[in-house]
């Protein structure tokens, strides 16, 4: 009888001591997120107007806006997800659709892609410098940032985009190939539209990363502060623009936490985009 | 329900009464499995299989789980081909031509001979959009003989009068056993000649298993059904013809294959007698 009140109470506590730990977990997660932001917004709302944003800068960025970071920043990122999303969505469907799980293909494609995902992104820096803007003569440009980003995109795009064609019920396809579908019209009308939020979201994570991407960008589509001509122009990422004011310009911190914010704004709109877009197109072509 | 009066009302083919053991009046084969072996990996499933399957008439698979009755059907499709590393060797001829030959079309077969899954499984779209794509797919576009064709199989499964209001709402909203009908209606708007169905009243309550019997019933004598069952009393209110699939050594075997009747009253094989009597599986 004693035993069993004692193990009871000790079963209790070790409840109580596990929710405890989860819950802290959480808390100081959370806490990380909102400090983050406070500490944003309070160094950089007061810089923040929509001069800031329309602006050329002026004085090495201590002065004036970000107009022309913020063209270079959203050139850069069209080029990139531009030329990575149809290789890397097409070897999606490859992977997921046309070639066997154990397959020794499959398996060296996503083997590389591992590999690939897990090259730092100073070394995708020196090979786009290497490859784009020396080897193929593309110089420091919006052109060759866009494509050495593209290449970082690669894994991100291609790994979650399969995981999320595999996700797609297999019955949908069965029940396809057995009224006699062909498999791209089941593709189109059917497993497409069913993944189309998982893609994005493996979209949005490439998009977070390519706009937060500054080792890469500094070796190949430079640093200059100007309004880009044309791709070929070189072109300041917003990232590397937050970088270099609060590194190497005295007195750049004001507009460093502006930028930032700026930067923190645009994901989170990208973000909600997105996201509403793909849901949107699962919904105009399934009634789930 | 009685059958003798459904099936006579609207087939070309008079079939003998269920408790005589029912016969089509010209067993015809329409499909003949040849010395059909399947292998998962490499490891034997189905043995061996020789078996005809005859124009009009219902034939059910039975035996227990594992013995290949599911494996034999999706051959009979080429839904095989799906399932990676299954190989198939052996010739089945529907029609008297033989599927696995490289130079058939297997969409032209699937269409031919349709399909119904123990799980319903519309598709995620409309119910309309559910009948319409595969025909679209098979180049019937034109509205007006789209919305014929679908209104007619739907009719035919007795689904019509439940949904012809609600054509443009979600099919995954109807309940198990619409959406198995609706499945139904879908593999015979493409008009086949052949239904394979994998246990379709396994998933749906006793209600709703017992109106798609019924239609399965009236389905004799207009398709050639090949069913998979678990529900021998099923089997044997339904199938013309049976065949009884054991496992022997890890792979399946057709034991006996003949007359629904002959193989529950009179079976000539104990495993069969034993099965059926539900001494034994």
């Amino acid at each position: 009888m004693y035993d069993a009140v004692c193990n009871r109470g000790l079963r209790k506590l070790r409840e109580y001591v596990v929710q405890c730990l989860i819950y802290s977990a959480v808390v100081l997660v959370s806490a990380v997120f909102i400090w983050l932001l406070i500490d944003l917004l309070r160094g950089g709302l007061s810089h923040l107007s929509w001069e800031f944003v329309t602006e050329l800068p002026r004085d090495a960025g201590r002065a004036g806006g970000i107009a022309s970071i913020l063209i270079s920043t959203l050139l850069i990122l069209l080029v990139a997800v531009l030329t990575a999303v149809p290789v890397a969505w097409m070897t999606a469907i490859l992977l997921a659709e046309f070639v066997a799980i154990g397959s020794w293909f499959g398996k060296t494609v996503r083997f590389s892609l591992y590999v690939l995902a897990g090259v730092p992104s100073i070394v995708f820096g020196l090979f786009g410098n290497a490859f784009f803007c020396v080897y193929l003569g593309l110089g420091f440009s919006i052109l060759s940032g866009g494509l050495t980003l593209a290449c970082m995109l690669l894994p991100i795009l291609t790994s979650t985009a399969e995981a999320g064609l595999r996700a797609v019920s297999h019955t949908y396809r069965l029940a396809a190939s057995a009224l006699g579908l062909s498999r791209a019209a089941a593709l189109l009308h059917l497993i497409l539209p069913a993944a189309a939020p998982a893609m994005a979201a493996g979209l949005l994570l490439g998009i977070g990363r390519a706009l937060a991407e500054t080792a890469a960008l500094l070796f190949t589509s430079g640093y200059a502060e100007r309004m880009p001509d044309s791709l070929l122009d070189s072109g300041r990422a917003l990232a590397l623009h937050i970088f270099d004011l609060s590194m190497n310009v005295p007195g750049g911190d004001e507009p460093a936490y502006a930028s930032a914010l700026v930067l923190v704004s645009l994901l989170l709109g990208i973000n909600i985009l997105a996201m509403k877009f793909a849901y949107g197109l699962q919904r105009s072509k399934l009634m789930l | 329900m009685n059958i003798k009066q459904e099936v006579g009302k609207c087939d070309p083919f008079t079939l003998g009464p269920l408790e005589a053991g029912p016969a089509c009046s010209d067993p015809l084969p329409v499909i003949q499995v040849k010395d059909l072996s399947l292998r998962y990996h490499g490891k034997l499933a189905l043995k061996e299989v020789s078996l005809d399957i005859y124009k009009g008439c219902i034939t059910a698979l039975i035996g227990p789980s594992g013995c290949g009755k599911t494996s034999l059907l999706s051959a009979i499709n080429r839904l095989t081909d799906l399932i990676p590393g299954c190989s198939v060797n052996g010739r089945i001829l529907v029609q008297g031509r033989n599927i696995y030959d490289p130079d058939e079309s297997v969409q032209a077969l699937r269409r031919q001979v349709g399909m119904v899954f123990q799980k319903p499984a519309p598709f995620p779209l409309s119910i309309r959009r559910n009948l319409s794509l595969p025909l679209h797919e098979h180049g019937i576009t034109r509205k007006a003989e789209v919305a014929d064709i679908s209104e007619q199989a739907l009719r035919d499964v007795g689904l019509w009068d439940e949904v012809c209001d609600r054509m443009d709402s979600a099919a995954l909203n109807l309940s198990g056993g619409q959406q198995q009908r609706l499945c139904i209606a879908r593999a015979l708007a493409l008009q086949p000649q052949i239904l394979l169905m994998d246990e379709p009243c396994s998933a749906l309550d006793p209600i709703a298993s017992g109106v798609v019997e019924d239609l399965i019933c009236r389905l004799r004598g207009r398709y050639t059904v090949v069913i998979v069952t678990h529900n021998l009393a099923q089997a044997r209110r339904i199938a013309n013809y049976a065949a009884f699939f054991w496992v022997s050594g890890h792979a399946g075997q057709l034991i006996e294959f003949g007359r629904c009747q002959k193989i529950f009253e009179s079976p000539r094989h104990e495993l069969t007698a034993a099965y059926v009597n539900g001494v034994r599986g």
